[in-house]
């Protein structure tokens, strides 16, 4: 069957100034027209690192972006993920036309209208209605699909009460509500949407997503779509793309775009061990995850227990203190805490090394943190790791390795089924 | 592959780095016209909003200023303005010198003052400029109805003012001196995405361009008094669009064909290269800005 692509990029590469723009921009402008003017090329377009933020590169040019392609079939919800600064947004600035590639061309058969942060050209002077006209058209629709659409944008927006009230003095989910209200009726061929999710209430975000669904699914229109937000990605996403550092290092199926995007980046290179030995008084000296061989581990199989050791220094004025940890899931989810008291089990300051175990086939596949804890309660915090260690656990054959992707909880509990 | 090639004509439209100079869109612009008419009122109505005399700033602001100039230039100074009342000279010479000033300063911070809007949405950059030039015509009509307002009291105070047949032509005039504050401003604008510099030249260029435009003073009077300074008026556009409107509305002062004709050929010239250079910041200030 033959595909019906709507929009295609072709090498795009995108290069960005570092530092001040000012002292040498002249001298810059000069030497790259002396250049152009004798048919060269641009001299500060060869230079150039990968945009990797946390090392120290040599140039002052960096590529945000470098030889993206990929291709977007009509109708298709395309994700596109990334940690901070992977150059998604550049990508849709691009996209949207905010700004010219460096290289590399863009090529589509529709409109594309693009959704940044919602709320652009928003004038806090005039009335909500008065907004909507105006968003539109600065989205690009005209005055007559508007006013068409007018009744459906307010009832969306849920702001019927406040739509002849200046917008200045709206909350600022009710101006999120506004804003997503107009773009969402908006009729482009593509839609480009960044980060709008991020903000309004649950209820909202709900409503946005499934209108989202609607313009993809019902009306057959095209989607480009960023976010952090997984689920969002989960739920919209056809297809998705991974960033990193300007670079598409992936392009597929949505879930294993999630999984690649959490394996490599958020908690990329999960930490087994925390080792802090310069401090005197109590608290923790070393923490770590291992497996019933004692091997350092930071992925455990299902079926295998978790054992953390912790290595705790205690003062004599501590020693009614209590030692927890809390297991949290990549999602923020509490799984659990638990806590001893050291009164019952210590009687002298001094070096104390606990071990714990977490029992095999309890957690369920998933990404977790530890935070450790060293208090009085209500009264002192002697030490606080916050999400100190981390770990995943591998699917290794659970009784829900069907259900992978669905969200079926945090633990598996051996209920005790029995037919009475 | 072979779809590909097949396919390759019917791509709706490309974004590319390159950019062609003349690659003004007339049918986008044409799209994009409810915008353009609802920048206009935006920016006509927000600027009373809120405020207790309203649209009557319009009027305070020329007037103040006419008073200003009268009691300074030619009370105090000792200008001559012939037969033609001071304040109706000045108020004649602001009105249309404001015009020009509103588009100018109007404009030329279309990109920094938009850069917000302009970082997130797509439209015609154009649209922006000319929001402004059209809703400082609106105010301009504003501010000429109080001219005729002092011009038809001054009539019964028994002047002799005399209606001229060129003011048939006054529009074009003030389309000429719009196009020429739109060209500079779209000139400037571009500029200072990068040189920042050059928003501070504006605000005080403006107001000493305003000594030499013969705003306050009739042309001939810089040639008398100041005749190794006179090229300086001479030389500029503007004060042949200024003295031909007071000899369009008053009937008074010179008319230069060929002086006028210089006008336009530079109004033209700056137009073109604004449009030229904001057409190619447009696709990347927003890196620089």
């Amino acid at each position: 069957m033959k595909k019906d692509i709507i929009l295609k990029a072709e090498n795009i590469s995108k290069q960005y100034r570092l530092g001040q723009v000012g002292t040498g921009t002249l001298s810059h402008d000069v030497n790259r027209w002396w250049h152009q003017i004798r048919g060269k090329d641009d001299p500060y377009l060869k230079i150039g690192d990968t945009n990797d933020r946390s090392t120290k590169g040599t140039s002052d040019y960096v590529w945000a972006l470098q030889d993206i392609n990929f291709e977007v079939e009509r109708g298709e919800v395309l994700g596109i993920i990334g940690k901070n600064g992977a150059g998604k947004s550049t990508l849709l600035k691009i996209l949207s036309k905010v700004t010219a590639p460096t290289t590399g061309s863009i090529k589509s058969r529709g409109r594309i209208a693009s959704l940044l942060e919602v709320g652009t050209g928003f004038n806090g002077e005039m009335t909500g209605r008065e907004n909507i006209f105006l968003n539109g058209a600065i989205l690009g629709m005209t005055k007559k699909e508007i006013a068409s659409k007018l009744d459906e944008i307010i009832e969306f927006s849920g702001c019927q009460r406040y739509v002849d009230t200046p917008v200045k003095r709206y909350s600022s989910g009710m101006t999120v509500r506004l804003a997503f209200a107009v773009a969402a009726f908006l009729e482009p061929e593509i839609l480009v949407i960044d980060e709008v999710l991020a903000v309004g209430d649950a209820e909202f975000q709900k409503k946005a997503i499934g209108k989202m669904q609607d313009i993809s699914k019902g009306e057959g229109r095209t989607v480009l779509f960023v976010s952090h937000n997984m689920a969002a990605i989960k739920q919209l996403c056809t297809k998705t793309i991974m960033m990193e550092n300007g670079i598409m290092v992936f392009e597929g199926n949505t879930n294993e775009g999630i999984d690649y995007y959490l394996k490599s980046n958020q908690y990329g290179g999960y930490v087994n061990q925390y080792i802090n030995d310069t401090s005197k008084g109590s608290g923790f000296r070393k923490l770590s995850l291992v497996d019933d061989k004692k091997d350092l581990r930071t992925e455990f199989g299902f079926d295998e227990s978790i054992f953390i050791k912790i290595e705790v220094k205690i003062d004599e004025s501590h020693l009614k203190a209590h030692l927890g940890f809390r297991l949290v899931d990549i999602k923020g989810r509490v799984i659990f805490t638990s806590e001893i008291k050291l009164g019952e089990r210590i009687k002298s300051a001094g070096l104390y090394e606990f071990e714990v175990k977490i029992p095999e086939q309890f957690l369920v596949p998933n990404q977790f943190n530890l935070t450790f804890g060293l208090h009085i309660p209500n009264l002192e915090v002697i030490d606080y790791k916050q999400d100190c260690l981390s770990f995943e656990i591998v699917e290794t054959g659970s009784d829900f390795n069907l259900y992978s992707g669905n969200d079926y909880g945090c633990v598996f509990v051996d209920c005790n089924w029995k037919i009475i | 592959m072979n779809n590909n090639t097949q396919n390759n004509k019917d791509w709706l439209f490309e974004i590319t780095p390159k950019n062609n100079f003349f690659s003004l869109n007339f049918k986008e612009i044409w799209q994009y016209r409810d915008l353009l008419f609802l920048f206009v009122k935006r920016d006509v109505i927000t600027v009373y909003k809120q405020t207790v005399l309203g649209p009557l700033w319009y009027l305070i602001q020329p007037l103040f200023t006419s008073v200003t100039f009268t009691i300074i230039f030619n009370n105090v100074a000792g200008i001559k303005t012939g037969e033609i009342p001071s304040f109706l000279f000045n108020l004649a010479g602001i009105t249309v010198w404001n015009y020009f000033t509103a588009c100018l300063t109007g404009t030329s911070d279309t990109f920094k003052a938009n850069a917000n809007i302009f970082g997130k949405v797509y439209f015609p950059r154009i649209i922006t400029p000319l929001s402004v030039v059209i809703s400082n015509l609106i105010k301009f009509g504003i501010q000429f109805l109080i001219f005729i307002v002092f011009y038809i009291f001054y009539y019964f105070q028994g002047y002799n003012l005399i209606l001229n047949t060129t003011i048939l032509f006054f529009p074009i005039l003030i389309a000429v001196m719009g196009i020429l504050g739109l060209g500079l401003g779209m000139l400037i604008s571009s500029m200072v995405t990068k040189y920042r510099d050059l928003s501070n030249l504006v605000t005080f260029g403006v107001q000493l361009l305003m000594y030499l435009s013969a705003v306050m003073y009739p042309m001939e009077l810089i040639k008398d008094k100041l005749p190794k300074f006179g090229w300086l008026v001479k030389y500029n556009p503007l004060a042949y669009i200024i003295e031909t409107s007071r000899y369009m509305l008053l009937n008074t002062g010179e008319i230069s064909i060929l002086g006028l004709g210089y006008t336009l050929l530079v109004t033209i010239a700056v137009f073109f290269v604004g449009l030229l250079i904001f057409n190619k910041t447009e696709k990347s200030f927003i890196d620089t800005v």
